[in-house]
């Protein structure tokens, strides 16, 4: 079967968004007095997931997704009542599932035992149901010849399909459709071509043809509707039996018989779909949105140089040419946010999957905590979502592990037994704010202190302040854990975290109030693609300043600047003195720190040494700008996060806030760290 | 300037042959995208002396070698006929500024020979063969080994 890798695929895309509704509505299931449609969603969830998989062989999977399905089918008739126990029971089994949906799609095999233990949990709540005992799974639809319906005579359907064209437009192809219906017994197929037209009229990618399948089968209609299953929203179906047999088995609310397989799909698949809903979509290879987006990032800057010309040509302000550059302008700005937004997803995929960690975390670590989750459709850049998933793991762990106390501890401390891990997304003034919460007992400030100096991270009387004591959390090579648990202990450290937030070009922070709890807040930008920027000039070289990264632009007066030592210099803003950073002169572009004339700072809060000012030159322009990376073309340049092109066609470097402040002078030496001001760490015993 | 076809048959041997710090070098005409008038560059901080800066090639940022320094030939003189070749490397293209481009030579590859066991390693490294035409020596650029250098030759 050529096409039979599409479908595979298909089914596997479909997997991934019914999992995800499995999920929802089991966290929804958990709240009291929730709606009972919910029930239904979770059983049609794992239910398409079964049949799917039952077109494809994978034995494993539907046995397990039957097992599942008979739970649920109890639950959603009522005879058994959702309890904590069975909650449990359901999320770990959809954790199982997932699994082995995960290892049939990369052709492996789950682990046994996980599968097993799913099996027995289940088993476990089922127990109780006798009338369900009796159903022996070797039974179900493995295969969709196979499925059993006891005493059922053999019945005809007679089915009408059209395609429309967007049937073709999405890969799908007929022939394969009208094959797996034969596989369902004997099949008698007749093309319509009476709507094909003359060539001259003939439409590449229309749909012309219609079929008329009349099939005789011993399978119920549902099973013949599965073979329509990916395609029901792309053609005209119908389907009517010939001769109608069994009318229990198509009864809707049927469920006293044992008939499993029939019995068990009382929701058909179409009439289930418009309720439930979710709009219409698209799947698109996302090569192809790449390109598109590259394509808008050069249409940006031709017109910014198409502008920059224009301006060139100094017309009068009359000149209508001035309005239509005005409304390029706009376009382009409106194309380029449209193809950004078909980029961003919204982060519910990930947090989800966060519910299974915080699941497990406790389950290893013997504490009782529960996941809040809130924001979730808030949007974030599909790329930025990939690569949050391995830090947002390991900080969840982390909560659970390190921030949570011991369920006796949490009761001496008077608070509820069950630790609460608050997990939210917003969107904050042009960025994205992810934060992590527990309601622990906080960082345990002398430990760290601790552990940073027995490890010689810092000088063993060095003076911090909390918040520093708190980033010493991001030094390579600290662990949390004195005795290292298998847990958080992967190998990977908090700086790990810190890196990869910082690779997407955004930050992390901490706040902890002890016996209160902890908050990791790592905040990113919504789009890795563009950005707005202070287009600013440096030793004569144009750069650029991500504006997120400015708290604020001075014009000093030469009696705010304050020299200490022998180059370095202090601005006195508000009472406070910040140090100042010569721009120039840490990217080597002027050999000495030259006594600044400044004529502009700008304020940034750095991630290793605070609020501090950067001395310029000049700012010249505010502008949008896309983000070009060097680091594929020619490596990490140090101070330099990346480059953009200008109006002009130059090139034009993007200067890392943070990384600058390292740059150069005594604190080079500890660049790579994230430490409270060097100095201090350096700094010599006074007392 | 020439923009050659990349298609070529794979016994002869076609190169575009070029001049840097006075020596005649070559590149596999299938290595070389375009080459170049040369334009002012952004200057990168911290980068070694033969690493110019970068370019803007049709939105693209590609970075921009001093040939010449790289070889160890110190800086190309800078003249009216100076040309940035954009050559493709594994995994991204690099220009390299050379003083002039002379000609397409096509040779079999039995014409290249093994490049003469001489002291420097630096340029044992980037000169992979080397052909004799008529009275001249042209030497076939180990293009790899050129662009993959970790610390540039700062000449």
């Amino acid at each position: 079967m050529s096409g039979a890798n599409a479908i595979r695929d298909t089914f596997f895309a479909e997997c991934e968004e019914l999992l995800e509704a499995l999920i929802e509505g089991l966290s929804a299931m958990e709240t009291p007095g929730y709606d009972p449609e919910c029930v239904n969603a979770v059983f049609r969830a794992v239910h398409s997931v079964k049949g799917g998989a039952g077109a494809f062989g994978l034995d494993d999977l539907v046995s397990f997704a039957h097992r599942f399905e008979t739970l649920l089918d109890l639950l959603r008739n009522g005879e058994k009542a959702v309890d904590p126990t069975v909650m449990k029971t359901l999320f770990k089994s959809a954790d199982v599932l997932t699994d082995l949906v995960e290892a049939a799609r990369l052709e492996q095999v789950a682990n046994p035992d996980a599968v097993k233990a799913g099996h027995v949990a289940l088993d476990a709540c089922l127990a109780d149901a006798p009338q369900e005992e009796e159903f022996s799974f070797d039974a179900v639809g493995v295969d969709l010849g196979d499925v059993t319906v006891p005493d059922d005579a053999p019945r005809g359907y007679r089915i009408t399909f059209r395609p429309h064209a967007s049937l073709y437009a999405n890969g799908h192809e007929p022939h394969l459709i009208l094959d797996a219906l034969a596989e369902l017994g004997s099949c008698e197929t007749q093309a319509d071509l009476g709507s094909i037209p003359d060539l001259s009229s003939f439409e590449e990618g229309a749909s012309y043809l219609t079929w008329t399948i009349t099939l005789v089968t011993d399978e119920p209609e549902t099973v013949v509707h599965e073979a329509f299953e990916f395609v029901d929203t792309l053609c005209d179906l119908t389907i009517e039996v010939l001769t109608p047999v069994d009318d229990a088995v198509e009864a809707p609310e049927t469920k006293k018989e044992p008939a499993g397989e029939a019995a068990a799909i009382p929701v058909p698949t179409p009439t289930s779909a418009p309720s439930s809903g979710p709009r219409p979509t698209l799947r698109v290879d996302l090569d192809r949105v790449d390109r598109l987006i590259n394509a808008v990032g050069e249409l940006i800057i031709n017109q910014a140089m198409i502008s920059q010309r224009v301006e060139e040509l100094d017309l009068p302000t009359t000149a209508q040419l001035n309005n239509e550059i005005e409304e390029y302008k706009l376009l382009a700005r409106d194309i380029q946010e449209g193809v950004m937004a078909i980029r961003a997803q919204p982060v519910k995929s990930l947090f989800q999957r966060m519910a299974r960690i915080v699941r497990e975390t406790s389950a290893e670590t013997g504490k009782s905590a529960r996941l809040i989750t809130s924001g979730e459709t808030t949007e974030v850049d599909k790329t930025v979502i990939e690569r949050l998933s391995d830090p947002l793991t390991h900080m969840l762990r982390n909560a659970v592990d390190h921030g949570l106390e011991s369920t006796e501890g949490r009761l001496a401390a008077g608070k509820d037994e069950t630790g609460t891990i608050q997990l939210t997304a917003s969107h904050r003034s042009g960025s994205v704010v992810i934060e992590i919460s527990d309601d622990g007992s906080g960082l345990d400030r002398a430990r760290i202190y601790q552990t940073a100096v027995s490890k010689g991270l810092i000088a063993a009387d060095t003076e911090l302040s909390e918040s520093e004591i708190d980033n010493l959390l991001f030094l390579p090579g600290f662990s949390t854990a004195s005795a290292v648990s298998n847990l958080s202990g992967r190998g990977v450290g908090m700086d790990v975290v810190r890196n990869a937030v910082a690779a997407l070009g955004g930050r992390i922070t901490i706040s902890s109030t002890p016996g209160v709890g902890t908050t990791f807040s790592v905040n990113l930008p919504l789009t890795l693609a563009v950005m707005d920027g202070f287009v600013i000039s440096v030793a004569e070289e144009t750069m650029v300043v991500p504006i997120a990264a400015i708290f604020e632009t001075v014009h000093p007066r030469p009696e705010d600047i304050h020299q200490i030592g022998t180059d370095d210099f202090t601005l006195l803003i508000r009472g406070q003195y910040l140090p100042i950073i010569d721009v120039a002169a840490n990217l080597g572009l002027r050999d000495a720190k030259v006594p600044p004339d400044i004529s502009v700072l700008l304020i940034i809060n750095s991630e290793t040494a605070g609020l501090v000012a950067l001395a310029i030159d000049d700012i010249r322009d505010q502008r949008q700008v896309v983000v070009k990376s060097l680091e594929a073309s020619y490596g990490p340049v140090p101070g330099i996060s990346s480059a953009t092109i200008l109006g002009d066609g130059r090139i034009a470097l993007i200067l890392d806030t943070d990384e600058i402040t390292s740059l150069g002078g005594a604190a080079s030496a500890m660049q790579l760290a994230s430490p409270p001001k060097s100095e201090q760490i350096h700094a010599d015993p006074i007392q | 300037m020439q923009t050659p076809s990349s298609d070529t048959p794979s016994t002869p041997f076609e190169c575009v042959t070029f001049s840097s710090g006075d020596q005649v070098f070559c590149l596999e005409i299938t290595q070389i995208r375009e080459i170049r008038r040369w334009s002012p560059v952004t200057a990168l901080p911290h980068a070694p002396g033969d690493v110019l800066g970068v370019m803007n090639l049709r939105g693209a940022v590609i970075p921009i070698i001093d040939l010449s320094a790289r070889l160890g030939l110190g800086p190309t003189a800078q003249n009216d006929r100076n040309v940035v070749i954009v050559a493709q490397g594994k995994t991204n293209s690099s220009g390299l500024l050379v003083e002039s481009v002379s000609e397409i030579l096509a040779v079999g590859t039995d014409a290249i020979q093994e490049t003469p066991d001489i002291k420097s390693e630096l340029t044992r490294g980037y000169v992979g063969g080397v052909i004799a035409l008529d009275d001249e020596m042209i030497r076939v650029l180990n293009l790899d080994n050129l662009l993959h250098t970790e610390t540039g030759a700062a000449a």
